[in-house]
């Protein structure tokens, strides 16, 4: 039998269409209901391109987002770098062992030597022979405002960075690429400086209690329906420190029989909260849809591992912009498929708030989309409004319930009222609530000099990762000892810049990663570009190679 | 990048050799051990080149120039 008459004597009529139009297939049956399902041909894996969204018409505007592949010849020579340096290592290691060397590193006692040996694991291993050796990068002392320009202490090594000394000197005006200070408010003068001078005159500085018992200050209750009015939901709750926020509040959220589906690139605070909460968590590719419903459509119909039961939750737990990839999450893809799935989201604005949309209210904002839509809307107040904490926005009964049964809540201490006035002055700035056009400035001109930095280092042939919009851009860098040389280079021009390697991203592709900031003068950015890049870093990029070629 | 004279050339590209190699963030007795070496091996190389290869390139072309050098003779003999 033929198939087209297998499907006249199941459905009466020939051919019969389903409703979005695929083809019925041999029992009359249509498999592959999926959403966003790709079509059925064989892609080689290289055409496949899964940063091309498969619905446009979700996306007002391009959705631009690129990571370059490593070109092959650049991830030989790292891996030669690093087989080289482990050599070097176990060269090291073996004069340690013998006391041939001095040992400054932390090592077993001899009464331990018949018990399970502590530092032999790789971790251990790198940070002895690799990452102290560039260790002279990070930690660096800050002894002012780290606003677009600080001052650093300057240090001294005497035995290459097993320890430091202090020379005496101070380096003033170090342009600042590293600090989280989008929008420029990390500043020690100027109205939301003024205003916490005023609470600590108030309220003094500590609080000595928790939200539950005695330390519910007025202040914090303003700010709350604040940043509910921010946001656009019905209600939200501030906390103290934001790794806390995420850390102890997804434990009161979910619990045995839940599902947690959380991204491959999450933050640790994030990763800690989902395991605190004894769901099950299983990862999804970064920002990939169809991993995300492939394991949605796993999980509804399978259930839990042995018994098959329905799970009572079911989670999305997604970040708004990755710190480590510069990329923006790819909501309204996310926010169809968890209104077909019946899940729930939990956005992680904690670098996306006050940094993107045209209000600079987020990613929601940017994308244009209504915040009811998401169920839990948590940020920090760390990244764009200079101060610290975090809070959780939602539904009035979800922030309700929060008040009561979190951790953070019950036990931590609330926010002290010089952070918190911070934040509200620096919140109506944004919103324009203050009378001035202060906030409106500051959003166009991060997004101006976002738009510069990026382009001007595309134009350089050097491979950026991430989202055009972002203000977080991932310059690659690959080879271990270009960290070191690059960090140090752009600190005798003056220069301070964060350099990323392995524990925090994967083995060969280290970066150095900027963060654009409202306080930056194209001046400014014009001093980086303009510094001699190319002789630590060359023209990688083969996209840009083409094009100079032609 | 322009270089005003050779030994600044020079320099960029030991500094690059450096960093590629991953030498720059060992300390200078380390560096002094892999550059030696390094240097040793290349050095053995060349002169292996230098004494063996001309004889090898020698005795190879002329195994290929007998093996079809020698055809037409036997392809007459055959017909023949």
């Amino acid at each position: 039998m033929t198939e087209s008459s297998v499907n006249k004597l199941l459905n009466g009529d020939s051919c019969r269409r389903t409703s979005n139009g695929l083809k019925t297939s041999k029992n009359g049956f249509v498999k592959n209901h999926c959403l966003l399902q790709q079509p059925h041909k064989y892609r080689r894996p290289r055409d496949k391109n899964p940063n091309v969204p498969h619905n446009p018409s979700l996306y007002k505007k391009p959705f631009v987002e690129s990571f370059e592949e490593t070109p092959l010849m650049v991830a030989v020579l790292t891996y030669m770098g690093y087989g080289i340096l482990t050599i070097f290592g176990y060269l090291r290691d073996f004069l340690r062992q013998w006391n041939i060397e001095k040992r400054h590193i932390a090592r077993e006692r001899d009464e331990q030597k018949d018990f399970v040996p502590l530092y032999q694991d790789f971790e251990n291993f790198y940070n002895r022979n690799l990452y102290i050796r560039i260790r002279d990068n990070w930690n660096r002392p800050v002894c002012s405002v780290p606003g677009p320009k600080m001052d650093l202490i300057e240090r001294s090594t005497p035995n290459y960075n097993w320890t430091f000394e202090y020379t005496g000197r101070v380096l003033k005006d170090v342009l600042n690429l590293g600090s989280y200070n989008y929008l420029g408010f990390a500043e020690n003068k100027g109205p939301c400086a003024d205003a916490a001078i005023e609470a600590t005159q108030a309220y003094g500085v500590g609080v000595g209690s928790t939200r539950c018992e005695m330390g519910n200050l007025d202040i914090h209750e303003e700010l709350e329906q604040l940043v509910a009015r921010f946001l656009g939901v019905e209600s939200s709750m501030a906390f103290g420190m934001g790794f806390a926020t995420n850390s102890m509040n997804i434990p009161a959220l979910t619990g045995k029989g839940c599902l947690i589906l959380s991204d491959e690139l999450n933050h640790a605070s994030l990763v800690l909260g989902a395991r605190l909460s004894s769901s099950t968590i299983r990862v999804f590719k970064h920002n990939n849809m169809q991993s995300l419903e492939k394991l949605l459509r796993d999980a509804i119909v399978h259930g839990q591992p042995r018994t098959h039961r329905p799970w009572k939750k079911i989670l999305i737990v997604v970040e708004g912009i990755y710190s480590m990839e510069g990329s923006i999450v790819r909501l309204p893809e996310i926010i169809a498929l968890k209104k077909h799935y019946k899940a729930y989201l939990y956005l992680d604005e904690a670098h996306s708030i006050g940094a993107l949309g045209p209000n600079g209210k987020g990613v929601v904002d940017y994308f244009g989309l209504d915040p009811k839509d998401v169920d839990i809307m948590m940020g920090t107040f760390t990244k764009s409004f200079g101060a610290a904490g975090g809070y959780i926005g939602g539904k009035k009964e979800l922030i309700d319930y929060l008040r009561c049964h979190s951790h953070s809540a019950v036990y931590a201490t609330s926010m002290s009222p010089p952070v918190a006035q911070q934040i509200i002055t620096s919140m109506k700035i944004i919103m324009g609530e203050d009378g001035t056009t202060l906030g409106a400035d500051r959003l166009r001109q991060l997004h101006e000099n976002t738009t510069y930095f990026r382009r001007k280092l595309h134009d350089m042939g050097l491979i950026i990762y991430g989202n055009e919009d972002s203000p977080v851009i991932p310059m690659m860098l690959y080879m271990p000892a270009k960290i070191g040389a690059f960090g140090r280079q752009m600190l005798k021009k003056n220069i301070g810049i964060v350099g990323v390697g392995f524990p925090a991203t994967p083995i060969i592709e280290s970066r150095a990663r900027f963060c654009v900031s409202a306080a930056h003068t194209r001046e400014m950015l014009n001093t980086v570009t303009r510094t001699k890049f190319p002789r630590i870093q060359s023209n990688y990029s083969p996209i840009q190679r083409a094009l100079t070629e032609e | 990048m322009n270089f005003k004279n050779l030994r600044e050339y020079l320099a960029w590209l030991y500094y690059q050799y450096l960093l590629i190699t991953g030498i720059y963030v060992l300390e200078p007795w380390e560096k002094s051990i892999f550059n030696s070496i390094l240097f040793s091996v290349i050095a053995m190389v060349i002169y292996t080149s230098y004494v063996f290869v001309p004889i090898h390139v020698r005795l190879a072309l002329e195994f290929f120039t007998r093996m079809f050098g020698g055809q037409p003779e036997s392809t007459m003999t055959l017909m023949t």
